[in-house]
C-alpha cells in the first residue's frame, strides 16, 4: 500500500498523509499472523509452568456425595471449592455460577475439580471418581418453571390492531444452538506475582470482564489483578464470559502450587463444556390487511438459558428488541423469557438473540406474502421502516433508515424476481431476508459501562491504550485508521498497545459491534484532546521534549438517546446496521441436501473504515450463518453435547459454502467516527431466513433450523413406497 | 532421529509416537503448527511432508524419520501466499492461516478457483467464509505491480459441486479426464528447497 | 491427546516378512499406516490397543498393478491420493476414484490407505462398498500359513469385526474386471470431510446388477436378493422393498434411521432408473 516516506521525527506540513479510513490498509498483525510468529497462549511457555486440567460433572443434577483420588498425588496440585480465599462466584450480571461445584451440579460438564501437573501425560491419566446422589433434572426449556429473565415491550394497543386486519396468521419457529467452533481453543496461563497477586494471559474478548471476575474469587484489590490478552483465535462471542470461569481455575492452581500453570482445553472439552447460542422458540401472531400492511404483531420469545444467569438476560433483552423485525406496526406486543435449565449455560454467540428472533420474523414474513398471495418483496416494501417510523420500542428512525435501500439493491441484483419464477418447480428455491441489528450495548447500557480510551504520544508517533481486543476482526488496524486521521499522522506512526489491564484503561467488552462504533468514537475525542495538548508540536517532538503524554476520555451519551429499562421504551440503540441477504439453494430430490449455492450480502454499515476488513465480517459471519442455518446441529443428551467433535460438528468447508457477491452500503450514523455503525454481527442476521425462505420457494415448508436433509425429509411429502420397510 | 526440516537436517529425540506436530512445537519450538482439534479435521496443524500437505496432529513422529519437513516457519514470511494473505484479508484470527497456507503452497502457482475449494476443503476456517482466502491464493500470484487494492476487486465467483452422483463409462479411457479434473496438481518444489533463498522455486 | 504416551510402543518392521514374524512372535501388534483413524482414537482416549506396528514403509504392500486377465490388484498400503492419481484405476475401477476424492480433506488422502479403510471395519468406510460391488478378493498373509483370499463380501463379519486374524496382514486388494457402468454416491453430513450417512456404490449394465452400500447396517451391505430381484425383471419398486428389508439403519447422532432407509431406496432407484 502506498505510503508517503515520512520521516518519523519530520512529518512535513505542507504534505499531509493520505487519509487512512476508508482504505484498506496493511493490517497491524498480517505479517506476525502469516509468517506463524503471532503467539497465542498455546504457544507461550514460563519456566517451571505447570499443566492444569478440570474435573467436571457427568451428570446433569445430583448432590457431590464424595469425590476420589485415585492416583498418587505426588506432584500434584489439587484444588476444589474450599480452596477459593474470596468468593466462589463468577461475577457477571447475577452472582449464582460457581467456579467450582460446592457440594451441588446443575449442569454436565460443571467444574467441580482442578488438578496441575507438571507432565502433561500424568495429568491426564490421573482418575478421579465422583460419587453422586442423582436429582432429576430439567433439560427441556417449555417444561422448565424458572424464569431467569423475562419482559415484556409493548406499542399501541395490540386488540384495535387485530380488529383492522384482515389476515391473521400464526406460527412457530425453533433455532438450534450453535457451538462458535473459534479454530482456537479457549486458554489461559495464570502467573502467581511475588505480592500475591496473579496474572493472567489467555485467550479471551474482554479482559476488564476477567479482571471483574478474579478480583472477588481472589480477594484481591484491583492492582494485583493483571489480565493480558494472548494473541486470539476467533471469538465469536465464545471468549467474552466464559474465559473469566477458566482463568478462575488457573489462578487457583497458581496460587496453590505457587507456579504458574497453563489450561489450555481439547476440541472436544471446549465443544462439551462451553457456552453456545440459546436455542430458542418463537411464536408469532400477526394482523395483516389484504394489501399488505401489517396492523399488530405479537411475538412471543423463549430461550434456554442453562443452568445458571450468565449473559441471558441481555441476550433475550437484544433478541426481544429485534423480534418484530425491520418493520413498521402501530401495535406490537414482545414478550420474552430465558428460561433456566440443568444445561451448560448458553452465552454469547454474534449477534447475541438476535438472529434467533430474525429468524422467526423474516420466516413469518414468507409466510405471510404466501398466505396473501403477495410477493414477499412487496410485503417488505410495504412494511419496511423509514426515516421517521418508529420500532417497537418507540424508537423514532433518523435518516440513516436503510431497509428500503438494501432491499432494493439485493433484488435488483439478483435478479430475484425473475429467479423467483424460473426456479418454480425445478428443485431451486431463491430467498431473502431483511433485517437490522443494534450497534452498541442495548439502551443504558454503554452509560452503565462508562468506557474509557486513551492515546499517549510517543517517540516513534501514538500509541493506542484501549482493552478492546483484537479477535481476528481487525481492531488494531480500525483504531488505528481513526486515531491516523484523527491526529493527521500517517497509519504507520499509530501502533496499538496489547490489552492489559495494568496498563490500558477500561473501554468496555469487545463484543456487540462497538469496538470501531463507540470505542472508536472516545479514540476521536482522544486525538482531538492530545492535539490540544501539543501546543502545535507533533506527538513525537512533544514526546522527545517533554516525555511521554496520556490523554484520556470517557464515553460520551448522545444526547438524544433516551432508554427506559422499566418499560423497555425509547432509544434501544443509538444506532442500527441495515441487510438484505439473497440465498439460492438447490435441493436434492433424492436425499434431501439443500445446497446453498449462491449468497448476496447488501449490508448498510454506516462507513466502511476499512473495506476489507468489512467484507471479511460480512463473509465470515454470513458463512457462519448458513451453517447454522443447514448443517450445524448441536445434538443434545441429558442437555450436553454428544457430538462434541469437528467431524460430528459440521462446520462448513471450502464446499459447503457458497460464492459470495457483497455488496458494502453506506448510510453515515450521527454519533459513530465517520459515520460507522456496526458490523460484527450483523452479518449472521440474515442467511438462516433467507435460506429457509429459499427453501419455501423451492417447496418445502420449514419453520425450524438447522434445516438438516432430516427436517427437509419430515417436511417433504412422503413417499409410502420408498418408506416401506420389512 | 534425523529428518530435515525447514530445508535444514535435524536430529530430535522423542518417543516414536509423539504427535509431528508436538515434536514441532515442542521439541523444536516452532509454534507457528497450531492444533486446533487433534482429529485430523480443521487442518491447523498442516505440514507439508516431502511436499505433501499432511495434518501432523495425526503422524507419528516415527514416520517422520528420513522425510523433508515444512513448516509455516520455513516459509520465510516472504512467501507470495504470505504476502496476499495480508493483504487480501485471508488472515483474520489468524490460527488456521499457517496451515492454510501451507495447503496452499501445495496447490502450486496459478491454481484455478475450483481446484483452492477442492484443495482446502480440509482446512477449515471460521472467520472469513473462504472468500478472502480464494482471493488470496488466486491473487498472490499476480505481478505485484499490478495488485489492485483488495475491497474493489469483484467478488470472487465459483464452481459448484455436482451431487447428482458420478457416473462413468467402461470403456478403455472412461475416467481419465475426470482424474486430470481433479484438480490436485502439485507443488514443482520439494520441500527440501523451502527456507530462504529458495526464490526459484514458484511453488514455495 | 487424552492417550498418555508413555504406554504405548511402536514396533518398524523393514520388510513385510519381518512385520509377519513380529505378528507371530510378539504380538498383538496393531498395524498401523496413515493413522488417521488410530491417531482420532488415540486423541479421544478410545483406542484399546497399546502396542503398534509402523507397516507405513513396507514397499510389499505399495502399488497399483494390472493382473494377468485385466484384473487390478491395490496395495493395502496404496494411499487415497495414489488411487486418485493411478490412470489404472480411473481406466478400471473409476468409482473407487470418486469415493477417494470424497475421504476427508487432501491431507487425510493423502495419509489414508485402502488397507486402513478396510481394517477399521467402520461401515461408514467410503471405500467399502466399491469394494463389495466390484467382488473385491483381500489379501491376508501371515507367517503361519503364507497368503490366504478372502471374497471382501465375507471379510468383515460384525461391526467394527472381521476374519482377519491378529497374526495376519491385509497385504492387498484383487479386483476382477467390472464390466458395466459403475456409479457412486455418498451421501453425507457436508459436502467434504464428511463421514457418510448413505454410501453407495453399483454396477449396472454387466452381466448382473451389483450394488453395496455402507452405513445402513453394522458392515457394508452387499445386496444380493436387491440385484436378484432386479436381474430378475421386478419393478424398482418392487426392488426397492426388498432393499428395505436388506439393510438394519440406527438412529444415531448423524442421522435417523428412518432418513437412511429413505434415502437408500431413493439412490436405488436414481441408480437403476435415472433421474
Amino acid at each position: 500500500m502506498p505510503q508517503p516516506a515520512v520521516a518519523a521525527d519530520d512529518p512535513s506540513p505542507s504534505i499531509p498523509p493520505t487519509p487512512a479510513v476508508g482504505r484498506s490498509v496493511p493490517r497491524k498483525d498480517a505479517a506476525e499472523k502469516v509468517s506463524g510468529e503471532a503467539k497465542y497462549v498455546d504457544d507461550l511457555t514460563l519456566p517451571g509452568m505447570l499443566w492444569g486440567r478440570t474435573v467436571r460433572s457427568t451428570v446433569p443434577r445430583a448432590r457431590i456425595k464424595a469425590v476420589r483420588l485415585c492416583f498418587d498425588t505426588a506432584g500434584f496440585t489439587v484444588v476444589d471449592h474450599t480452596d477459593i480465599p474470596g468468593r466462589n462466584v463468577v461475577a457477571l450480571i447475577e452472582e449464582d455460577q460457581p467456579f467450582l461445584a460446592a457440594g451441588e451440579v446443575r449442569h454436565i460438564a460443571e467444574p467441580i475439580l482442578l488438578l496441575a501437573h507438571e507432565d502433561r501425560d500424568t495429568l491426564m491419566a490421573a482418575k478421579v471418581e465422583i460419587d453422586y446422589e442423582i436429582l432429576p433434572p430439567v433439560l427441556d426449556m417449555l417444561a422448565s418453571t424458572e424464569a431467569l429473565k423475562r419482559l415484556s415491550i409493548d406499542k399501541g394497543d395490540l386488540e384495535a390492531g387485530f380488529a383492522e386486519a384482515d389476515l391473521v396468521l400464526e406460527g412457530e419457529y425453533r433455532t438450534g444452538s450453535q457451538e462458535h467452533v473459534y479454530i482456537e481453543t479457549n486458554g489461559m496461563i495464570a502467573v502467581p506475582e511475588p505480592d500475591g497477586g496473579i496474572t493472567l494471559m489467555g485467550s479471551l474478548q474482554c479482559p476488564y470482564y476477567v479482571h471483574k471476575a478474579i478480583k472477588p474469587l481472589m480477594d484481591l484489590p484491583g492492582d494485583r489483578v493483571r489480565i493480558v490478552q494472548a494473541e486470539t483465535g476467533g471469538g465469536f462471542g465464545g471468549k467474552e464470559e466464559y474465559p473469566s470461569l477458566i482463568a478462575g481455575h488457573a489462578a487457583l492452581l497458581a496460587r496453590k502450587s505457587g507456579r504458574p500453570v497453563k489450561i489450555v482445553y481439547d476440541r472436544g472439552e471446549d465443544m462439551w463444556a462451553t457456552t453456545k447460542r440459546h436455542p430458542a422458540i418463537v411464536r408469532h401472531r400477526t394482523g395483516v390487511t389484504r394489501d399488505g400492511r401489517l396492523t399488530a404483531m405479537e411475538v412471543d420469545v423463549v430461550m434456554d438459558g442453562g443452568a445458571y444467569v450468565t449473559l441471558s438476560p441481555v441476550v433475550l433483552s437484544r433478541g426481544c428488541i429485534h423480534a418484530a423485525g425491520a418493520y413498521r406496526c402501530d401495535h406490537v406486543r414482545i414478550t420474552g423469557r430465558a428460561m433456566r435449565t440443568d444445561t451448560p449455560p448458553n452465552g454469547a454467540f454474534r449477534g447475541f438473540g438476535a438472529p434467533q428472533t430474525l429468524f422467526a420474523v423474516e420466516a413469518h414474513m414468507d409466510r405471510i406474502a404466501e398466505a396473501l398471495g403477495m410477493d414477499p418483496v412487496e410485503l417488505r416494501e410495504r412494511n419496511a421502516l423509514r426515516p421517521g417510523d418508529t420500532t417497537a420500542t418507540g424508537q423514532e428512525m433518523q435518516e440513516d433508515c436503510a431497509a428500503l435501500d438494501v432491499l432494493r439493491e439485493a433484488v435488483e441484483r439478483t435478479d430475484f424476481h425473475r429467479k423467483r419464477e424460473e426456479y418454480r418447480g425445478t428443485g431451486r428455491g431463491i430467498g431473502l431476508s431483511l433485517f437490522f441489528h443494534g450497534s452498541g450495548f442495548t439502551g443504558s447500557g454503554e452509560v452503565r459501562l462508562a468506557s474509557r480510551a486513551a492515546l499517549e504520544a510517543t517517540e516513534t508517533g501514538v500509541r493506542i491504550l484501549v482493552g478492546s481486543s483484537e479477535i481476528g476482526q481487525g481492531t488494531r488496524t480500525m483504531h488505528a485508521q481513526i486515531v491516523a486521521d484523527a491526529m493527521g499522522l500517517p497509519y504507520e506512526q499509530v501502533e496499538t498497545a496489547l490489552p492489559d489491564t495494568a496498563k490500558v484503561p477500561d473501554s468496555g467488552p469487545t463484543v456487540a459491534s462497538r469496538t470501531c462504533m463507540v470505542v472508536g468514537k472516545i479514540l476521536q475525542n482522544c486525538a482531538a484532546e492530545m492535539i490540544s495538548r501539543l501546543g502545535g508540536l507533533t506527538p513525537m517532538e512533544y514526546a522527545r521534549r517533554h516525555g511521554p503524554l496520556v490523554v484520556s476520555q470517557d464515553y460520551v451519551p448522545p444526547g438524544d438517546v433516551k432508554w427506559d429499562d422499566d418499560t423497555y421504551k425509547g432509544e434501544a440503540y443509538a444506532h442500527y446496521g441495515w441487510g438484505c441477504n439473497v440465498a439460492e439453494v438447490e435441493i436434492d430430490p433424492d436425499t434431501f441436501e439443500a445446497r446453498c449455492t449462491a449468497f448476496t450480502a447488501v449490508e448498510d454499515v454506516g462507513k466502511a473504515i476499512h473495506p476489507v476488513l468489512v467484507r471479511g465480517q460480512i463473509e465470515g459471519g454470513s458463512a457462519q450463518g448458513i451453517g447454522w442455518a443447514l448443517n450445524e446441529r448441536v445434538v443434545l443428551v441429558e442437555g450436553a453435547m454428544a457430538n462434541a467433535t469437528l467431524t460430528n460438528y459440521t462446520i462448513p468447508t471450502t464446499l459447503d459454502t457458497p460464492p459470495m457477491d457483497i455488496v458494502i452500503m453506506e448510510r453515515p450514523g450521527k454519533h459513530g467516527p465517520h459515520g460507522a455503525k456496526g458490523v460484527g454481527e450483523m452479518p449472521i442476521d440474515g442467511p438462516a431466513p433467507a435460506v429457509v425462505n429459499a427453501i419455501r420457494h423451492a417447496g418445502l415448508d420449514v419453520r425450524e433450523i438447522p434445516a438438516t436433509p432430516e427436517v427437509l425429509m419430515a417436511a417433504a411429502p412422503s413417499e409410502e413406497a420408498a418408506c416401506a420397510s420389512s | 532421529m534425523r529428518f530435515e526440516l525447514n530445508g535444514q537436517e535435524v536430529e530430535v529425540d522423542a518417543h516414536p509416537m509423539r504427535r509431528l506436530l508436538d515434536v514441532l512445537r515442542v521439541e523444536c519450538g516452532l509454534t507457528g503448527t497450531k492444533e486446533g482439534c487433534g482429529e485430523g479435521e480443521c487442518g491447523a496443524c498442516t505440514v507439508l511432508v516431502d511436499g505433501e500437505p499432511v495434518c501432523s496432529c495425526l503422524v507419528p513422529f516415527a514416520q517422520a524419520g528420513g522425510t523433508s519437513v515444512v513448516t509455516i516457519e520455513g516459509l520465510g514470511g516472504k512467501h507470495p501466499l504470505q504476502r496476499a494473505f495480508g493483504d487480501h484479508g485471508g488472515a483474520q484470527c489468524g490460527i488456521c492461516t499457517p496451515g492454510m497456507i501451507l495447503a496452499a503452497v501445495a496447490l502450486g502457482p496459478n491454481p484455478t478457483l475450483e481446484q483452492v475449494r477442492v484443495g482446502l476443503a480440509g482446512n477449515l476456517c471460521r472467520c472469513t467464509g473462504y472468500e478472502a482466502i480464494y482471493r488470496s491464493v488466486l491473487g498472490a500470484y499476480e505481478a505485484v505491480d499490478d495488485r489492485r487494492p483488495a475491497a474493489e476487486a469483484p467478488a470472487v465467483g465459483g464452481g459448484s459441486k455436482a451431487d447428482g452422483g458420478a457416473a462413468f463409462g467402461t470403456g478403455a479411457d472412461g475416467g481419465r479426464s475426470d482424474v486430470a479434473g481433479a484438480g490436485r496438481s502439485r507443488s514443482n518444489g520439494s520441500g527440501a528447497d523451502a527456507g530462504a533463498g529458495s526464490a526459484g522455486k514458484a511453488g514455495l | 491427546m487424552k492417550t498418555a504416551l508413555g504406554d504405548l510402543e511402536l514396533r518398524q518392521p523393514r520388510t513385510l516378512d519381518e512385520a509377519l514374524a513380529m505378528l507371530r512372535d510378539d504380538g498383538p501388534l496393531l498395524p498401523l499406516a496413515g493413522c488417521t483413524d488410530v491417531y482420532v482414537q488415540l486423541e479421544f482416549g478410545v483406542m484399546p490397543a497399546r502396542r503398534f506396528m509402523d507397516v507405513s514403509r513396507l514397499r510389499e504392500l505399495r502399488g497399483i498393478e494390472r493382473m494377468d486377465g485385466g484384473g487390478l490388484r491395490i496395495g493395502a498400503g496404496a494411499t487415497y491420493t495414489e488411487i486418485v492419481r493411478a490412470p489404472l484405476v480411473a481406466q478400471r475401477l473409476p468409482m473407487l476414484v470418486a469415493a477417494s476424492r470424497e475421504v476427508g480433506g487432501v491431507q487425510i488422502q493423502n495419509r489414508g490407505t485402502l488397507g486402513g479403510n478396510v481394517a477399521n471395519a467402520s461401515p461408514a468406510g467410503d471405500s467399502l462398498p466399491v469394494l463389495a460391488a466390484a467382488d473385491a478378493v483381500v489379501v491376508l498373509r501371515s507367517a503361519a500359513d503364507g497368503e490366504r483370499r478372502v471374497p471382501f463380501t465375507a471379510f468383515h463379519t460384525g461391526y467394527r469385526a472381521s476374519v482377519l486374524r491378529p497374526d495376519e496382514l491385509i497385504v492387498a486388494f484383487e479386483i476382477p474386471p467390472v464390466e458395466g457402468e459403475q456409479w457412486f454416491r455418498k451421501v453425507g453430513t457436508r459436502a467434504a470431510q464428511a463421514i457418510s450417512k448413505v454410501v453407495f456404490a453399483g454396477v449396472k449394465g454387466g452381466p448382473r446388477p451389483r450394488i453395496a452400500i455402507g452405513s445402513v447396517a453394522p458392515t457394508v451391505v452387499r445386496a444380493f436378493r436387491t440385484e436378484e430381484a432386479l436381474a430378475s425383471g421386478a419393478s424398482i419398486e418392487e426392488a426397492q422393498q426388498v432393499f428395505g428389508e436388506e439393510i438394519r439403519p440406527i438412529d444415531d447422532i448423524r442421522s435417523t434411521a428412518e432418513y437412511r432407509r429413505r434415502v437408500a431406496a431413493n439412490l436405488l432407484r436414481r441408480w437403476w432408473v435415472g433421474q
